[in-house]
């Protein structure tokens, strides 16, 4: 069942399901650019969640009554409509897999570096949604072979680029920041930059895979 | 055109204006003024538009000087401000002859400062707000989240104002030791259930030393807060409240997305209140109905924004 609430007194949030499926971010992906096109002028925000959506609008161009009539039909819509090209945009994300806890998450899940690396960068990951810091990926799909709880202490600084994993998740550190996820490895890929078009090159629902490489190649793709 | 050299920037003096909006979804947080209601008033005194780029100026300690003929407004917190030794009236507007040099001392009562420019400071935007982010690297002067150095220059408009001015008295916010804060209930609120919300309102909460623009944090009896799984969109005003039972209310830089549960939020009006508050402050909080709050939010923003 859907639920939609007021979040305070300027915000909207649409509650899309109980539990997050595979193909859910893409859906509300969908809806989110359905939403911004109809209604955009009235919204200052609009977020993404796991299982939900949450509007900021301006008090001054619209309120609660008008916006819940508004989605209300926009959400018939969405419902009827079949499942979207479920694919959603595929990026191949080089990966130097040489993290600071790849021997020690090799040990806790009982298995060789090498196997953590190719289940790893064997599986495919879906972008669950952003948040935490700009940029930041939530992506599901880590092989459960993979599946640790968070470090016990968190790191004060874990280096920019960092790919990590915790629970069922993975993601990469845009900007150096403390963290407490485990370090399997470096990406050179500027994952969030204010002046680019659009800041970040993942948007929730899109697939990730990743590409082992050589600690040359890492080096010379971060240098360009 | 006029210039102002820094020379001193106190402990926290951060160049914001009306937010960072329209890209939570990438997880960039919104930042803006923690205050509005003193910030508007300041942009006010000297006819600019809402939002314009202003400083707001934690504690006090700055000390400027004009390299050009400028106007400036001063609001917000209570501080002994004076121009070559003549004290200012409180939120007002003034003129600063080139090379007088404008000093504002320890805030004595409230948080924040708000020193506004004609037509607002001069900074390059960064995703369309040069309001500064220091834990995104974002805004501020320099495009990079820093805030005000020593040695900086801020540049802006002259202005072209016939004589000073102040805010009415009765709209001049005071900044009381008590503060009664109204806040909605929602969100999470059902799943902590009566008995966590009544302890919520009935206790005084203390705001904790170890608030930032990011969130306030209160210390007082622990409340049993149920979990929730699923990280959701979060927006300024938010009482969050983690496993360790002390309730977080999410500020201007609040993250874009939270996991923890939510009891409900914060009056705006009287988060602008809060961002006020010195630590250790005693808090207590009451009830109120959404649709109340955003008549008056409403008011208030038809006043200053259009």
């Amino acid at each position: 069942m859907i639920r939609l609430e007021p979040a305070g007194a300027e915000a909207l949030l649409l509650v899309l399901a109980e539990q997050p499926t595979a193909e859910l971010p893409l859906r509300i992906a969908a809806l989110a650019e359905r939403i911004r096109h109809e209604l955009g002028p009235l919204l200052t925000d609009l977020v993404p969640g796991w299982t939900s959506l949450l509007l900021h609008y301006d008090l001054l161009r619209t309120d609660h009554l008008q916006l819940t009539e508004r989605l209300t039909r926009l959400l018939d819509v969405w419902l009827a409509e079949p499942l979207a090209d479920c694919a959603g945009r595929l990026h191949e994300i080089p990966v130097w897999y040489a993290g600071a806890d790849l021997a020690g998450v090799a040990q806790a899940c009982e298995l060789s570096v090498a196997q953590v690396i190719e289940l790893h960068s064997a599986a495919e990951y879906r972008v669950g949604a952003i948040g935490f810091a700009p940029g930041f990926a939530y992506l599901s799909g880590l092989p459960d072979a993979l599946a640790l709880p968070r470090r016990a202490t968190p790191r004060t600084r874990v280096p920019a680029g960092s790919l990590a994993i915790a629970e069922r998740q993975s993601a990469i550190y845009p900007q150096a920041s403390p963290g407490g996820w485990h370090l399997l490895g470096l990406c050179p890929w500027r994952l969030f930059d204010a002046a680019a078009t659009p800041p970040c090159p993942l948007a929730p629902g899109d697939r990730v895979r990743f590409v082992p490489i050589r600690e040359a190649h890492y080096y010379r793709t971060l240098a360009l | 055109m006029s210039r102002l050299r820094v020379l001193r920037p106190g402990p926290l003096s951060l160049l914001q204006d009306a937010g960072r909006h329209g890209w939570q979804h990438l997880g960039v947080a919104p930042g803006g003024v923690m205050d509005e209601q003193a910030a508007a008033w300041a942009n006010r005194l000297l006819g600019n538009a809402w939002g314009a780029a202003l400083l707001e100026i934690a504690l006090g300690d700055v000390e400027l000087l004009a390299e050009a003929d400028v106007w400036l407004a001063l609001t917000g917190a209570e501080a002994p401000a004076q121009v070559e030794g003549a004290p200012l009236l409180p939120w007002s507007r003034f003129f600063l002859r080139a090379g007088q040099r404008l000093r504002i001392g320890f805030a004595r009562r409230g948080q924040r400062l708000y020193l506004a420019a004609p037509g607002g400071f001069h900074a390059g935007p960064v995703l369309g707000s040069c309001s500064t982010q220091v834990r995104e690297g974002l805004g501020g002067l320099d495009g990079l989240g820093s805030a005000l150095r020593a040695g900086e220059l801020l540049h802006c408009s002259a202005g072209t104002l016939l004589c000073p001015a102040s805010v009415p008295w009765y709209w001049q916010a005071h900044y009381p030791d008590e503060l009664p804060l109204r806040v909605m209930v929602g969100g999470d609120a059902p799943a902590f259930g009566e008995a966590a919300l009544a302890a919520f309102f009935a206790q005084p909460w203390q705001l904790s030393a170890q608030s930032d623009r990011m969130g306030a944090r209160l210390c007082g009896e622990p409340l049993p807060a149920p979990v929730r799984q699923w990280s959701q969109g979060v927006g300024r005003g938010a009482i969050q409240v983690p496993p360790d039972g002390q309730p977080i209310i999410l500020q201007a830089d609040h993250q874009t997305m939270g996991g923890y549960p939510l009891l409900g939020w914060l009056h705006p009006q009287d988060l602008w209140r809060l961002a006020q508050c010195p630590a250790r402050q005693r808090l207590r909080f009451s009830r109120v109905g959404v649709a109340g709050v955003q008549a008056g939010l409403r008011r208030f923003y038809g006043f200053f924004r259009t």
